[in-house]
């Protein structure tokens, strides 16, 4: 077997507004497991808002579309609020396909995101 | 992952039911694409339907084990129009398209999105039993195709079937 993909580079840090999940590289069937690792863990703390900064995420199939699914889910049932932000625009045209554009709270930045 | 034959217009890959090798296969299938002159817009598509169908074989067909075959043949063609055909052969259990059709998009949950993907991205896509077990499944792109744009999937109900289009 050889080149198996690289992992995602995911940095947590807590802002003002609430936390801040930055994720960086590709999204997939191998790769979303440790996001969603990640996203639990700071979803389990109720925060008010959850920002997941995905600028730097080139690619994301529909196993990562799902996991962001389960997070909101997850968010809202704590009372809080989950928004995506920085979405570049082929990771933004599978939310569209899927129609799930309508049901994420999308911000152009992180700046925007703390002001949804 | 190896390369069976890598001509002008075919290229044919047999891959391990793994996701960590997910990544390779869309590189290889956007490099492919570029050489061929579709855009980078189109290439990307055509590789998130490849990547969403195998990620299918694998959660479905193979349960998840990553020690089995998958194979992936790509061909330009020229009839009925210049485009690509993809087809993807895997040796598990038979993917019933009525099983495997994915949900309706207001029904918001994690799972079920794949399918549409798929078909957002192609213009046919057709399931079959495969001869001798497992499943064939046969995705085409033309050059002068309406699918993958997104509002066109806005506004389109569910397609509940894989049918020849």
């Amino acid at each position: 077997m050889q080149n198996p993909a690289k992992g995602l580079r995911i940095n947590s840090a807590v802002r003002e507004s609430g936390p801040v999940v930055r994720v960086s590289g590709e999204v997939d069937l191998r790769t979303s497991p440790q996001m969603r690792e990640v996203l639990l863990r700071v979803a389990h703390k109720n925060p008010k808002r959850l920002i997941v900064d995905l600028s730097d995420v080139s690619y994301m199939d529909s196993s990562g579309v799902g996991t962001m699914v389960e997070i909101k889910r997850l968010v809202e049932r704590g009372g809080g609020r989950l928004v995506l932000a920085g979405l570049q625009p082929r990771v933004r045209s599978v939310f569209e396909v899927t129609q799930l554009d309508r049901f994420f709270d999308i911000a152009k930045d992180i700046n925007d995101a703390t002001h949804l | 992952m190896s390369a069976l034959s890598q001509q002008k217009d075919l290229l044919e890959l047999e891959l391990p039911s793994d996701p960590r090798f997910l990544a390779e296969v869309r590189r290889t299938l956007r490099d492919w694409s570029l050489q061929h002159r579709w855009t980078a817009q189109q290439a990307a598509k055509i590789a998130l339907a490849v990547d969403e169908a195998i990620t299918n074989i694998i959660r479905h067909a193979y349960k998840c084990d990553p020690n089995n075959r998958i194979l992936l043949t790509v061909r330009a063609i020229r009839k009925p129009s210049e485009g690509v055909e993809i087809r993807l052969r895997d040796f598990g259990q038979f993917c019933n398209p009525e099983q495997i059709q994915g949900r309706a998009l207001e029904d918001i949950r994690p799972g079920g999105l794949g399918v549409h993907i798929i078909r957002a991205m192609m213009d046919f896509v057709e399931y079959a039993p495969a001869p001798g077990g497992g499943t064939l499944l046969i995705m085409r792109k033309f050059r002068a195709s309406k699918a993958a744009k997104p509002e066109v999937a806005k506004n389109a109900e569910p397609r509940k079937r894989s049918a020849n289009q």
